[in-house]
């Protein structure tokens, strides 16, 4: 150091010294240039890919429309009727008390329950509950009345009443709306009674049980003009509506195969639910719950694991292929198939049920030249995405999306030939909360674009697409304009005329097909 | 404490090599508008996982955290590089690889969605870089070799 500071006081520069100390900028020049070149590959790409299209991007959740106080009816408050109260606000406090529990060690619950508590208030009562188990009838009871999201203990407003047939609820002038989460035979049924007592409908998926009820609610809610919504909660995913855009612009050029798959392996996921201790002949009403379904003896299991019997399910079609079909007639809007055919078995499950744990189906959409396949297993959980296939590009679609490039394409044959795209590269990438559709640049991006991480976003904001669709419902309420929310009586008819299709070709071994005049399947 | 010429040279590749990462990851970020280091974040893990979670989820945050990531990179890279205030430099850029490592530490147990380039158990390379500016700040060259040596002066607090 001594040496250097003497040489620096002899108060010149030597060239020596100039040299040493510039010496690294035409290194910081050559740093400079890969800068420039990198910026300007990725500009050649985006304007190349994305000049002539326009990805719609819905921002923001849509304002809450002013009104009175909408009184809600929740018919069925079991598994997924709880969700649904929760979706608009309502948690029984004991399950509070569990979140809070459970957020001390584990961070993820801490948030559930921070997310819950800044879920939008919907401006809603729940007034009346029903349910033929005591005990989920109990629960219903205790969120209904918890409008403040407190824990036990905390203050509670007044508790919704019990009605013990869902005639008497309906029949209720302090119901405005019901919500219906029972299983798949009562959905019809319940829905018909309200819509005729002109009571507003969010009904579970999927619409119907039978073919033939399936005429009669769409004709009943048309001529009553109630607002209806389907539960199909996918019609509020943020990728679903960036694919339709794209779509709409021909960016993967003409879909001539469609691929979904349901892949669980878990008993809860192939159905196979507890049985509440507390569940016994005295505590459930079981005439009530057979309803229009063939006599059975009193069964706990049957109660409890409903799913897996067709006496009030609807099977693989009606329950999980549906979230598929609902995601694909949005984006697509496919409509019903000209025919189906499905096939499959009880392989895994061999528990007494009698609907089927694998089932592959195929549907044929002549009119628009594709073949939409379904194949679902209860017993693997290998994901085989979702996959709209076209001749440019194909689109794989879960909360994320990726436009990847097809090398046989037409559109970007000279894009390929230029080395502006590769093929089999995703071109394209949507994570939800990015607020843009940008064509695929660093590899960070590449491999997130790929996974995606399990948040729904709006404007960056975490939200339930469950508590979105019941607000699009109740907006539509109390806009009392005549619009019906997305996932309307058209849409249900829709989705569950193409589910009866599969699960009457998958039961009779044949072929099934849509007259399409006639609107029958035969 | 003078240097011989093979410590000089290897001690000033260290310090430019470095600088250059530095640059360019940091240009990069700057020339892309969309770039932002959320999906990294919310990948994070260990202890600090929360803190960089929050980060994330913040919109005022995330930008505050991203602009200073960018123009931190560069700005450390850029001194490095051309040999000035690199004492500083080092310091700064010691902090933001720690910023980085805490946020995905090599720990056993510890899964990421983004795959790891190597192999490592608590050592990885962003501690490697971090150690090695260590060095860079230990033992300065810029005054040999850098814009500091133009500068006709005795405070070093300029190298």
């Amino acid at each position: 150091m001594a040496h250097e500071n003497q040489e620096n006081k002899s108060g010149k520069l030597s060239r020596r010294d100039i040299l040493a100390g510039l010496a690294a900028l035409p290194l910081v020049g050559i740093v400079g240039y890969g800068l420039l070149r990198n910026k300007a590959d990725a500009e050649k790409r985006n304007s190349s890919l994305l000049s002539d299209i326009k990805p719609e991007i819905q921002s923001g959740i849509p304002p809450l429309i002013e009104g009175k106080t909408l009184r809600i009816g929740i018919i069925g408050t079991g598994g997924r009727g709880g969700y649904l109260m929760k979706a608009m606000g309502f948690v029984n406090p004991d399950r509070i008390d569990e979140y809070t529990e459970k957020g001390k060690k584990d961070k993820y619950w801490e948030q559930y329950l921070e997310d819950f508590r800044a879920q939008d208030n919907l401006n809603i009562k729940i007034t009346a509950i029903c349910d033929v188990f005591d005990t989920n009838a109990e629960k219903g009871i205790a969120a209904g009345a918890n409008v403040h999201r407190n824990g036990k203990g905390g203050k509670m407003d007044d508790a919704p009443k019990r009605y013990t047939t869902y005639n008497e609820l309906i029949a209720s002038p302090d119901v405005d709306a019901v919500v219906i989460a029972t299983p798949d035979h009562w959905h019809v049924p319940i829905a018909l009674e309200a819509a005729r007592k002109g009571k507003h409908v969010y009904c579970e998926k999927p619409l119907s049980w039978s073919v033939a009820e399936t005429y009669e609610i769409r004709k009943t809610v048309k001529e009553t003009g109630i607002v209806f919504q389907l539960g199909h909660q996918g019609r509020q995913t943020e990728s679903y509506n960036v694919a339709k855009s794209l779509i709409k612009q021909d960016v993967i050029g003409k879909i001539s195969l469609i691929e979904v798959c349901t892949n669980r392996n878990d008993p809860n996921g192939a159905w196979v639910y507890d049985i509440d201790p507390e569940a016994n002949e005295k505590t459930i009403d079981w005439k009530q719950f057979i309803g229009q379904a063939p006599w059975h003896d009193f069964s706990l299991e049957r109660f409890f694991r409903w799913r897996c019997w067709w006496d009030y399910s609807t099977g693989l079609s009606g329950d999980l292929f549906t979230h598929e079909y609902d995601a694909l007639n949005q984006i697509l809007d496919l409509g019903i198939p000209n025919s189906a055919m499905a096939s499959g078995g009880i392989y895994f499950f061999k528990d007494g049920r009698t609907v089927p744990d694998v089932l592959n189906m195929a549907m044929e959409y002549s009119d628009r030249d594709l073949t939409l396949l379904y194949s679902a297993t209860l017993a693997s959980e290998k994901n085989r995405g979702k996959v709209i296939m076209g001749h440019d590009a194909y689109l794989e679609l879960s909360d994320t999306l990726i436009v990847s490039v097809d090398p046989q394409s037409t559109r970007y044959k000279e894009k390929l030939e230029q080395g502006l795209v590769e093929p089999f590269k995703p071109i394209f990438s949507y994570v939800p909360g990015q607020g843009a559709v940008d064509a695929v640049t660093s590899p960070t991006e590449k491999y997130f674009a790929g996974r995606g991480l399990l948040y729904t976003y709006r404007d960056g904001k975490a939200v339930d697409t469950t508590h979105l669709h019941l607000r699009e419902w109740i907006n539509c309420i109390r806009a009392g304009n005549g619009v019906q929310p997305s996932c309307d009586i058209d849409q249900a008819f829709e989705e569950a005329m193409t589910a009866h299709m599969g699960t009457i070709s998958y039961k009779e071994g044949r072929r099934t097909y849509w007259d399409k005049e006639k609107e029958v399947i035969v | 404490m003078g240097y011989t010429k093979l410590q000089s040279f290897a001690l000033v590749i260290l310090r430019i090599t470095i600088g250059w990462h530095f640059l360019y990851e940091g240009g990069v970020k700057i020339l892309n508008p969309n770039w932002t280091a959320k999906s990294y974040l919310l990948d994070s893990g260990g202890f600090l996982k929360g803190f960089f979670e929050l980060i994330a989820g913040n919109q005022i945050l995330l930008s505050i955290s991203d602009s200073a990531n960018a123009w931190g990179l560069a700005l450390i890279g850029l001194s490095l590089m051309l040999g000035i205030f690199t004492r500083y430099s080092s310091i700064a850029g010691i902090v933001l690889l720690l910023l980085y490592y805490l946020s995905h530490p090599a720990f056993p147990g510890i899964e990421y969605l983004f795959p790891s380039d190597g192999s490592y158990f608590i050592i990885n390379k962003t501690l490697v870089e971090l150690f090695a500016l260590l060095v860079v700040f230990a033992f300065p060259t810029s005054h040999i070799f850098g814009l500091q040596r133009l500068i006709k002066s005795n405070k070093t607090f300029l190298a």
